[in-house]
């Protein structure tokens, strides 16, 4: 079964220098494996495709039920030379909430989306 | 058992709401309030105001902040902790002094933190060796020495420390790290040993839940926007702090708001890199140890959390001149929207030859089809009614990013049909690229000062 990830998780990105930033959250505590087995680094880094241009890392914290992301090189040189409209990347959150993971029967998920 | 102590956030950045810091200080008891105003495009741009005039080059939004709050702050004998001081602590610290000479306050004392404008040290630290290279490329410093604009390390929370305990009520720094506005207030309460490296790392965390204003208690909180009442009287977030570190995180009652475990990691997880180490001058946080219990009633407690020794090397922010930008923009409409977008855009290229402007970079953004998420986002399935094109531009030289701006307004007469206003200036100018450039320095280079002033 399939569902998009905006109905397993909320997001809030931020920015670094020319890093990005993207906190991925569970929205309920049994959809973090979920995030970790669907949600990895490569699937992130092919996701934002050219619009990333190093390597993404991701970083675990079980504790809160969270995933870390961090994307190097994805804010076109910085907040302050960039020419895009989200200079940020405040709104990559929500784009990387439109992800399709899969997931087992048995979760029950809400449909948000 | 004895009263937390209770510390409250009120700006999160240099352009957050002047009134927050008033809603605080009367909407129940606190002992701190913190306000942060730096961001790492907030000093440069600071840096050129004080060029242009030497009074200037801090976030004068504190000012107007404290003018109604500052009665309250007074009789409450709250605390008050920023760095609103940017790149010209002084001058605001003065200002500050002033404006209770103004309302007639004596003997008020404002703390002031100097010592992170190492601009003029650039030169002999060089000369000792130290390579100030890019800590995100690698890149060397020799590059932009000459377009260096200006320099500023990352200070601490001990220098706040120290002008709390000389009886500061109101301190002011300049580039200190955001979290230690609370920590330094919580070193001059508790004491906490130099080594304490959990109850530090508690206090940068509180500090990091708070140094974003609203972002703390349900602003742009993305987990359940929806439930977040009363946003227009959105209370800032307070961290109710023991003197073991623990702490709740909360808001006035009378506000709105929300404070949940949710909203929090939204939070914690703000603008960071690997959670296992959050690098700070006090103590080296590790954010996969923090612990969240819901309370219930906006209140969540936050434990748990552990913390390793500090660097041995301040973290520097560097701003240099970086070229020249510029962006025009043409709201296109129904039918072919898209079409004659992208028509546009190669019209412009082709504008730009024949008038011969060297551009660098170039970025196109359809917003309302793919603006802010570019190749992510999913083609149309329907006609638009409406595409605002957005073209924006990089050059060396200042003259053509300057005549680029020109080039849209014929468009209109010149162009292809169906152009709209565009929400930019129909002759849009062009502005300098201040750039960024993080380096580290040994931690004896960094002398912070401190001061008390007194109206």
């Amino acid at each position: 079964m399939r569902t998009v990830l905006y109905n397993l998780a909320h997001a809030r990105a931020g920015d670094k220098g020319d890093r990005c930033n993207i906190g991925l959250i569970a929205r309920r505590p049994e959809f973090y494996p979920v995030l970790v087995r669907e949600v990895t680094a490569d699937r992130v880094k092919h996701l934002f495709g050219e619009w990333c241009k190093g390597p993404v890392e991701r970083f675990e914290l079980p504790n809160l039920e969270a995933l870390n992301f961090v994307l190097h090189g994805a804010l076109d040189g910085g907040a302050l030379a960039s020419l895009r409209l989200d200079t940020q990347g405040k709104t990559y959150g929500f784009a990387l909430l439109r992800l399709e993971v899969e997931i087992p029967e048995a979760l029950r998920v809400e449909t948000l989306i | 058992m004895p009263q937390p102590f209770r510390i409250a956030g009120a700006s999160g950045f240099w352009g957050d709401r002047n009134d927050a810091l008033l809603d605080q200080v009367r909407g129940g008891p606190i002992d701190v309030v913190m306000l942060d105003y730096l961001a790492e495009v907030t000093m440069s741009i600071l840096r050129m105001k004080m060029m242009r005039n030497p009074n200037q080059g801090y976030a004068g939004d504190f000012l107007k902040a404290l003018d109604p709050a500052l009665h309250d702050i007074v009789e409450r004998r709250v605390k008050v902790v920023t760095n609103a001081g940017g790149m010209n602590p002084r001058a605001c610290a003065q200002a500050v002094v002033e404006l209770a000479r103004k309302k007639g306050i004596p003997g008020l004392r404002v703390g002031l933190v100097t010592g992170d404008d190492i601009l003029g040290q650039l030169d002999t630290l060089a000369a000792r060796g130290i390579a100030l290279e890019n800590l995100d490329t690698g890149g060397a410093f020799s590059t932009i020495r000459e377009r260096v604009l200006s320099a500023n390390a990352y200070l601490g929370s001990e220098p706040i420390a120290e002008a709390l305990r000389a009886g500061a009520q109101i301190v002011v720094t300049g580039r200190c790290t955001d979290s230690a506005l609370a920590l330094g207030p919580l070193l001059a309460r508790y004491d906490w040993a130099p080594h304490d490296w959990n109850r530090r790392a508690a206090g940068i965390v509180a500090g990091h839940l708070l140094e974003c204003g609203g972002q703390g208690s349900g602003g742009n909180f993305a987990g359940g926007w929806e439930q977040v009442p009363d946003l227009a009287n959105l209370g800032y977030p307070i961290a109710e702090v023991e003197e073991s570190g623990e702490f709740v995180v909360t808001k006035h009652s009378g506000l709105g708001g929300l404070v949940t475990p949710p909203v929090l990691k939204e939070q914690l997880l703000y603008e960071i890199g690997d959670p296992r180490a959050y690098v700070t001058p006090d103590v080296v946080a590790d954010f996969t140890s923090i612990r969240l219990e819901d309370l219930g009633a906006n209140r969540v407690r936050v434990f748990g959390i552990r913390g390793e020794p500090a660097p041995e090397q301040l973290k520097v922010s560097v701003s240099y001149q970086d070229g020249w930008r510029n962006a025009v923009a043409l709201t296109f409409v129904w039918p072919h929207a898209l079409d004659r977008a992208r028509a546009t855009e190669r019209l412009l290229r082709a504008r730009c030859e024949k008038r011969g402007l060297d551009i660098d970079e170039v970025h196109v953004d359809l917003i309302g089809v793919s603006g802010a998420h570019g190749p992510l986002a999913p083609a149309p399935r329907e006609e638009p009614n409406e595409v605002l094109f957005r073209m924006a531009i990089r050059t060396r030289d200042r003259e053509s990013a300057k005549r680029f701006g020109e080039e849209i307004a014929p468009l209109v007469l010149s162009g292809v049909p169906g152009a709209a206003s565009g929400l930019l200036s129909g002759r849009p100018e062009e502005s300098v690229i201040v750039n960024y450039w993080p380096t580290l320095v040994p931690r004896d280079s960094v002398l912070a000062s401190v001061e008390v002033l007194e109206s």
